[in-house]
């Protein structure tokens, strides 16, 4: 409690040295490490997009098909990341809880979606949800189309997310003591309140950062993504092809606008993500 | 509230982890079970609590049948060893939790949950803490956050489990008088689980012993200290000595040398003595005596422990004298005699023995 409280009162500083040495090496690698695979990359991208001059770039940015794959990226994920956040919670719970018979081979393939060339992830998927597919050929009849939709790409987008929310929300959701539970039931409370007073805020913290994992990789997701979309321009065309697209057409400036303006969203999205993360794991501790 | 345990049985897997259990305890009553790990006594709180289903046999609380009723419907307080606190709520919603939950009906408004969660938390001397998290208080704090929310539902039955094993002696021994004063000024039958005897003895009405899934022998503190009825109970309250002994014509011997003690009603026979540290009188000349040789001597506070070698088969025994008489240098040849003591006989499981208290006849043979 005293040593919180020092924490934050005192100014910022240098971390005092510790029993293991090489703090300066330390620091020194993973900064030069940093700057070489993450920083120049990036700053190449801004550098190029920032050379457009301002009035070009928002000409390029505000693009009507532009913003249209803008906003299915983005959209997409956005949908795809809230589902994996119920559903992978859920699958995490019963991993965590129960004992059945199979459970480490449905443990293993959680990770499946890490591991498989998302091209194949893209086809098989595409190969089940087309109007002639297994899944597709039942819900034809109802009217819905999956494949070759907006719809398609969540499907894909929930497929390659799903292991980052299970893996995040899992070992938080083991270190739970059975006794607040207990705690719960002894006071009154009901399983629904024990779950949605109790456990779900407590897992607040890893799920968002589960669903900020889940969200990001949606927004980048290529391969499996352009199987199932059916790629049309305006309707469900996402900007990682766009990109592509214009690449091909050897049309660079608008590639560094797209490049730039999904740089700066998701910077923002996943900013505004961890800080909501750090209040709550303040607040919650788990995992703090 | 009354409760009412009777004839519970529990197996875990086949394995009796309580077998055939009665126990009634009064209204208002301070009860502790005590035991080593294993003896079931958690197992029974949590029956109480209605956390475990048991395998047969019915609990009461006044009159009602409890055993049919769920967790949530018996309307207990259960304090855990780890305090068990939500870690995302204030201490205040910590305390105000039970009755949040309760249904619209049930549920006094929200400024009458909040006098009443701050009355408790005045209660377990916490005011002022209220906007806290659990995360910031220190491990005494909490088990007194955990004690306020048990007890802000108003309980049948208060039942703590360990309340105080994960925390330091010098904060353990506070809070043990701490709660006893609670539980004077409310007045909840209070059950609460330990292995550590002196918390027991100390804090309890009626102390439960408790080794291998029954009860062994259930009495006031003093009646469990002074008057044990097993060897277990002997041997796990307090420091006590065991010797293997022979009874012959109402004598006991110790080997081939009667050591002055008459246990005339009973059989003759192979037989366990046993007595307390401090419950000797060294003698001089030994006619019919314990002797042996001083093999170590501590001095406690303000007892000298002496530590001796009765012969090579026994194991050592262990007396407590007045510092003053006893400046024994090592391997001086000391005689003495218990004057409590307990004789159980051999092969039985319990037993009533005799106990003798003081003045044996002294049969001076001379040596």
């Amino acid at each position: 409690m005293i040593a919180m409280a020092a924490r934050t009162s005192t100014r910022w500083r240098f971390r005092q040295p510790s029993v293991i040495p090489g703090f300066g090496l330390a620091l020194g690698v993973t900064l030069a490490w940093l700057t070489i695979i993450v920083l120049v990359p990036l700053s190449g991208l801004l550098w190029r997009s920032s050379s457009l001059g301002w009035s070009k770039f928002a000409e390029l940015a505000l693009d009507e098909r532009t913003v249209n794959a803008l906003t299915i990226s983005f959209g997409t994920a956005f949908i795809a990341a809230v589902v994996n956040l119920v559903f992978g919670v859920l699958l995490a719970w019963v991993l965590v809880r129960y004992r059945f018979p199979g459970k480490r081979v449905i443990d293993a393939m959680v990770d499946l979606p890490f591991a498989l060339p998302t091209a194949v992830a893209g086809i098989a998927l595409t190969t089940l949800y087309a109007p002639n597919g297994w899944i597709g050929s039942l819900l034809a009849p109802l009217g819905i189309k999956v494949a070759f939709t907006p719809a398609g790409i969540v499907v894909a987008l929930i497929f390659v997310g799903l292991p980052f929310v299970v893996r995040t929300v899992q070992p938080i959701m083991e270190e739970i003591d059975k006794e607040v539970e207990e705690a719960a039931a002894t006071l009154g409370a009901t399983r629904f309140q024990t779950i949605s007073r109790v456990l779900l805020p407590g897992l607040l913290p890893a799920g968002l950062t589960g669903f900020a994992l889940a969200f990001a990789r949606g927004v980048g997701e290529y391969g499996s993504v352009i199987f199932i979309a059916g790629n049309l321009p305006y309707v469900s065309e996402i900007a990682p092809l766009l990109i592509v697209i214009r690449l091909e057409e050897f049309n660079y400036p608008a590639a560094t606008a797209i490049a730039g303006v999904m740089l700066l969203l998701s910077f923002l999205m996943l900013l505004v993500i961890n800080v909501i993360q750090a209040w709550s794991r303040r607040r919650y501790g788990y995992g703090a | 509230m009354e409760v009412r345990v009777q004839n519970i049985r529990k197996e875990f897997a086949r394995f009796p982890a309580l077998d055939n259990v009665s126990l009634d305890i009064p209204s208002g009553e301070l009860i502790a079970l005590l035991g080593p790990s294993g003896s079931g006594k958690t197992t029974l709180l949590r029956l109480v609590a209605g956390l475990e289903s048991p395998t047969g046999g019915t609990i009461f609380f006044g009159d009602d049948d409890a055993s049919k009723k769920t967790v949530q419907e018996r309307n207990i307080g259960f304090v855990f060893q780890h305090y068990a606190l939500f870690r995302h709520m204030t201490v205040l919603d910590n305390v105000a939790f039970g009755l949040k939950v309760r249904t619209a009906k049930r549920r006094p408004p929200a400024a009458e949950i909040r006098r009443r969660a701050l009355d408790l938390l005045d209660l377990v001397q916490l005011s002022g803490l209220e906007k806290r998290y659990p995360a910031q208080l220190s491990g005494g704090q909490r088990q007194r956050v955990a004690l306020a929310r048990a007890m802000a539902v108003e309980p049948n039955v208060l039942l703590l489990d360990e309340p105080f094993g994960a925390l330091d002696a010098q904060v353990r021994k506070e809070l043990r008088r701490w709660l006893r004063e609670i539980h004077d000024r409310t007045g909840h039958t209070t059950i609460f689980v330990t292995h550590d005897q002196e918390e027991a003895l100390e804090l309890a009405d009626r102390v439960v012993v408790m080794s291998k899934g029954t009860i062994e022998q259930v009495g006031s503190p003093d009646e469990i200290y002074d008057h044990p009825v097993s060897p277990f109970v002997y041997g796990f309250i307090g420091q006590s000595n065991c010797l293997d002994v022979t009874l012959a014509n109402g004598e006991i011997w110790l080997e081939d040398r009667p050591i002055g003690l008459r246990a005339a009603n009973e059989p003759d026979g192979p037989a366990t003595l046993y007595f307390r540290p401090h419950d000797v009188e060294l003698i001089d000349g030994c006619g019919g005596c314990l002797a042996g040789l001083v093999t170590a001597s501590r001095r406690v506070a303000g007892t000298r422990h002496l530590e001796l070698e009765l012969g090579r088969t026994h194991p050592r025994v262990e007396i407590e004298l007045p510092p003053e008489r006893a400046a024994f240098a090592d391997h001086t040849r000391i005689a003495f005699r218990p004057t409590r003591w307990k004789l159980f006989q051999k092969g039985e499981r319990r037993i009533t023995a005799r106990e003798e208290v003081v003045v044996p006849e002294l049969e001076a043979t001379g040596t």
